[in-house]
C-alpha cells in the first residue's frame, strides 16, 4: 500500500501513540482540584507549553480545541462577533478565495444569518493571494473591516501564502487577522508573535496527532464571542472538559515533528521533485497546479497535485486505488460527491481542468517506494481513465 | 440462465435493499464486484430532502455501508450533470411538450446503462450490475433477451425494454429469478442492515411527489384556459405544462359539466397553452403510433401484448407493420383510456419483451 494522502490525515507518529496510551489509564478531570485532577491538569499544561514554545506563542495563547474545523468556526464567528460588538459598523470580513471549506462555509453562515458582508480576494495562476486587491478592498473602508482570515498554506495545491504582507496591511488599521495554519504546522518553521496574528487555527491529526484535537492560538488583542459555553475552561473561549490523552499526543506529535523537521523537509522534498519530474515524464500533458517554484517560500515540501487533461479525476483515484496507491481528488467531503474544486477554478482551470486533477501528499513515513509505485501506475491509469471519460456521452 | 463466468462488475448501489442484494449475488457467483453509488442531484440541498428518493445523504451512506458488510470497494460516481441534461431536462421539455415522459426509462436509458456502463467498459469493466426484477436468457438462436421478473409485483421488464442486446449482453439483474419476499429474507439472512428499507416509487428528483409544483418552479406560472371539446372556457390553469392525459384531480374546475360527470385532461395544447377536457369516453383509444419503427424478429405480429406503464397490466395488441416490413404503430384488441404521446409502449410475447418504443400519437 502507498499512502499518499497525508494532508487529509497522516499516521501517528510513535511518541505520540506512546504518549496517549500513557495517560489512558490514569483518571482525573483537569478541572478538578484534587490530586488527580492536579496531575491531568499538569499534562495539559506541559503539552501546552510544548505546543507554544513550537509555534512561538505564550502558553496562555494556545486554546485547545476539537480541530482545524472547531478552530476556524470559533475564529471566524467568534472575531465577527466581537468586532461588530465593538463598533456595529464593522459588518465586512476579508477572505481569499482558496480557504478550506472549515473557513468558508462559516463565513458563508455568517452572511446569511448575520448579514456579515463576505469579500473574497482571488489569486495568481499559482494559487498566491492578490496582495492589491486586498489592499483595495481594506482601504477603500478600512473601518467597516471586522476581521482578514487568510490561510498560511493552501491545502490543495500546497501554495504558501504571503501572510507577513495581510498582517503588515490589516496593523495599519488594526484590523485583527486570523489564518489557517493547519497545513503549515509541522512542515513550516512558525512563530505565532513574529507573524503578528491575532489568531491561527491548527489541527492535530495533520502532523502526527490523534484525530478530535487542536488548537486556536490567540493573542491578547482580542477575545472573541465563544461558541460553546460552559465551565469556562480555556480563558472562557471554549468551555468543555479537556482531553487530556489526545492533548498529550498533539504536544508530542508536534515536538516530534518540530524536532526532525529540517531533514524530514529535506527528505520529503526531494521525494515530492522526484515524483514531479517523474510523473511530467510519464505523462508529458501533465499540469502541475500550484507553485513551480519548489521551496519552502512557495509551495509545502510535501505537496504535489496535477491536472491529467482528458481525464476524470475520480476515475483516476479509482485506478490507483485498485494498484494499492492512496490519492486525493481534492479536500475530502463526507458525501463523497466531487464538487470541482473552487481552489482550481479560482486559479483560473476550467470546471473540466478542475475535475481531472489529483493531489498527492507526502508525509513523515513516506519512502522512495512509494513514489516508484505511483511512477510506474500512472501513465496506464491516465491512458486508462481517458478511455473511459471518452466514452460518457458528450454534447459539448 | 446464461452461463456465468467471471466478469469485473460496477454493482450499482442505490442504498436500497434490492440493489444490496444483487451486489451480493455478484460477489456470491465470483465475479470481481465494485460498489457504485450514483450521485444524481447536483444540489447538495436536495441530498438532505426526501426520504425516499435514489439520491438522499441517507441512501449514500447505505450504500457504503453495504459495501462494507460485502467486502468490495465503493466509489461515489458524480453523474449529476449527465443526469440533469438527459434525464431532469427531458423530463421538463416533454411535460412542456404536452407529453406524459417516464424518468426511469430515460435514465436506465441513458445513465445507468448508458453512461455508467460506458464508464465502467472504460475503465476496464465487463458489466454493470443491478438490482433490477428482469431476467437475461438465452433465446434459441444464441442471442438475448429480456424476460419479466418472476414476482410479478416487481417485474421491472417494462422500464429495461429500450436496452439494447449489446446492454443486455453487459448487464447482470440477479434478482429476476426471485421475489421481493425472497430478496427482504435474504438481506436479512446476509445482515444488510437495509433489510426493511422502504421501496421507492416517486421520481427521485421529486421528493415530495409534486410533479405540477416542480414543473412550475423550474418553467414558471403560464396561466391559460381549461376547455371542453367545444372549446368553451370551463376554467383555468397555471401552466398547461402540469397536465397530463387523463389526469382527473387538480382540475379545480369550479362548475360540474352541464351533464353533471366527471370531467379528464382530453389532450394539451401547449402552442396555445389549453387544456382540453371532456368524458372519459372521449380518451378511448385503440391505434398508437410509435416514434421509432421495431423490426420483430420470430413474432406472430397479431399475437402479441402491449404495456404502456411500469406496473399496468398488459393489453392483448396487433402490431401493424408498415411497407417498409417494420412496425411503427399497434392496435389494442380492446380500447384503452388515457394513453398519452411520450409514454414508452413495450410489447411482449408471452413474459419476453420483443420491443419497446415511445408513443407518438394515440387516437380512437
Amino acid at each position: 500500500m502507498s499512502y499518499l494522502d497525508h494532508a487529509a490525515t497522516t499516521p501517528m507518529r510513535p511518541e505520540a501513540i506512546a504518549a496517549m496510551a500513557a495517560q489512558f489509564g490514569d483518571v482525573g478531570n483537569a478541572s478538578s482540584l484534587h490530586t488527580a485532577g492536579r496531575r491531568a491538569r499538569r499534562v495539559v499544561e506541559e503539552s501546552r507549553e510544548l505546543i507554544a514554545g513550537h509555534l512561538g506563542a505564550s502558553p496562555s495563547d494556545v486554546v485547545f480545541t476539537a480541530g482545524g474545523t472547531e478552530s476556524d468556526n470559533l475564529a471566524v464567528k467568534g472575531l465577527f462577533w466581537a468586532r461588530r460588538t465593538q463598533d456595529p459598523q464593522r459588518v465586512r470580513f476579508l477572505t481569499s478565495a482558496i480557504e478550506h471549506h472549515a473557513l468558508i462555509d462559516p463565513l458563508m453562515w455568517l452572511g446569511t444569518a448575520e448579514d456579515a458582508q463576505i469579500c473574497q480576494v482571488g489569486v495568481d495562476p499559482n494559487g498566491r493571494l492578490d496582495l492589491e486587491a486586498l489592499a483595495e478592498l481594506i482601504t477603500h473602508d478600512p473601518d467597516s473591516v471586522a476581521a482578514i482570515s487568510v490561510m498560511l498554506a493552501n491545502n490543495e495545491v500546497g501554495t504558501i501564502q504571503p501572510l507577513l504582507e495581510v498582517v503588515a496591511m490589516a496593523k495599519a488599521h488594526d484590523i485583527p487577522v486570523h489564518t489557517d495554519a493547519v497545513q503549515a504546522v509541522g512542515q513550516l518553521d512558525i512563530d505565532f508573535s513574529c507573524l503578528g496574528v491575532a489568531a491561527m487555527s491548527v489541527s492535530a491529526h495533520k502532523l502526527g496527532g490523534p484525530t478530535g484535537i487542536g488548537a486556536l492560538l490567540l493573542g491578547r488583542s482580542i477575545e472573541p464571542t465563544p461558541i460553546l459555553h460552559g465551565g469556562g475552561q480555556e480563558r472562557n473561549v471554549r468551555s468543555g472538559t479537556l482531553d487530556v490523552p489526545a492533548i498529550a499526543g498533539f504536544a508530542a506529535a508536534l515536538d516530534a515533528a518540530m524536532n526532525d523537521r529540517v531533514e524530514r523537509n529535506a527528505r520529503v522534498s526531494a521525494l515530492r521533485d522526484d515524483l514531479i519530474a517523474r510523473i511530467q515524464r510519464a505523462v508529458p500533458d501533465a499540469v502541475l497546479n500550484g507553485s513551480p517554484i519548489l521551496d519552502e517560500a512557495n509551495r509545502l515540501p510535501n505537496n504535489v497535485h496535477f491536472s491529467f487533461p482528458g481525464c476524470q479525476g475520480d476515475a483516476l483515484l479509482m485506478l490507483l486505488d485498485a494498484k494499492g496507491i492512496e490519492c486525493s481528488t481534492g479536500s475530502a467531503c463526507s458525501a463523497g460527491i466531487a464538487q470541482p474544486s473552487h481552489v482550481l477554478l479560482a486559479l483560473g482551470a476550467s470546471q473540466t481542468a478542475a475535475r481531472s486533477s489529483l493531489r498527492f501528499s507526502l508525509g513523515w513515513n513516506s519512502t522512495q517506494a512509494d513514489v516508484d509505485a505511483v511512477v510506474e501506475s500512472i501513465a496506464p491509469a491516465v491512458e486508462r481513465a481517458r478511455l473511459a471519460s471518452g466514452t460518457l456521452i458528450d454534447h459539448a | 440462465m446464461r452461463e456465468s463466468v467471471p466478469m469485473k462488475v460496477v454493482a450499482a448501489l442505490s442504498g436500497g435493499v434490492d440493489s444490496a442484494v444483487a451486489a451480493a449475488r455478484a460477489v456470491d457467483a465470483g465475479h470481481e464486484v465494485v460498489g457504485v453509488h450514483l450521485a444524481l442531484s447536483a444540489s447538495r440541498e436536495t441530498h438532505r430532502v426526501g426520504s425516499r428518493g435514489c439520491c438522499t445523504l441517507e441512501d449514500a451512506r447505505d450504500a457504503r455501508r453495504i459495501a462494507d458488510v460485502l467486502g468490495i470497494p465503493f466509489y461515489v460516481w458524480d453523474l449529476s450533470e449527465e443526469f440533469r441534461r438527459e434525464v431532469v431536462d427531458d423530463f421538463i421539455a416533454e411535460y412542456q411538450a404536452g407529453r406524459t415522459p417516464n424518468p426511469c426509462i430515460r435514465c436506465n436509458e441513458s445513465i445507468k446503462f448508458s453512461a455508467v456502463l460506458n464508464k465502467a467498459r472504460g475503465l476496464g469493466f465487463d458489466a454493470v450490475c443491478t438490482g433490477h426484477y428482469a431476467r437475461i436468457e438465452n433465446d434459441q438462436a444464441g442471442g438475448l433477451v429480456l424476460k419479466r421478473g418472476v414476482d410479478p409485483k416487481k417485474d421491472q421488464s417494462y422500464v429495461l425494454g429500450v436496452l439494447s442486446e449489446q446492454d443486455l449482453s453487459q448487464s447482470l439483474f440477479p434478482l429476476g429469478d426471485s421475489t421481493k419476499d425472497q430478496v427482504r429474507r435474504e438481506a436479512s439472512e446476509r445482515g444488510l442492515l437495509v433489510a426493511d428499507k422502504s421501496d421507492s416509487y416517486d421520481v427521485c428528483f421529486i421528493p415530495d411527489g409534486d410533479t405540477g409544483a416542480f414543473l412550475r418552479s423550474e418553467l414558471g406560472d403560464q396561466p391559460g384556459d381549461i376547455v371542453d371539446e367545444s372549446g368553451a372556457v370551463v376554467g383555468e390553469h397555471q401552466g398547461a405544462f402540469a397536465f397530463t392525459v387523463g389526469q382527473r384531480r387538480g382540475l379545480a374546475l369550479g362548475d360540474p359539466a352541464d351533464d353533471g360527470r366527471a370531467r379528464f385532461v382530453l389532450s394539451i395544447e401547449p402552442i396555445n397553452n389549453k387544456v382540453v377536457v371532456g368524458p372519459r369516453e372521449s380518451l378511448a383509444v385503440q391505434r398508437l403510433d410509435l416514434e421509432t419503427a421495431i423490426a420483430l424478429k420470430d413474432v406472430d405480429p397479431d399475437g402479441i401484448e402491449v404495456q404502456w406503464r411500469a406496473h399496468g397490466s398488459p393489453a392483448a395488441a396487433r402490431a401493424v407493420i408498415n411497407d417498409h416490413g417494420v412496425v411503427d404503430a399497434v392496435e389494442l384488441r380492446d380500447v384503452a383510456y388515457g394513453i398519452a404521446a411520450g409514454q414508452e409502449l413495450v410489447m411482449f410475447v408471452g413474459d419476453r419483451v420483443v420491443g419497446s418504443a415511445r408513443i407518438r400519437s394515440a387516437a380512437r
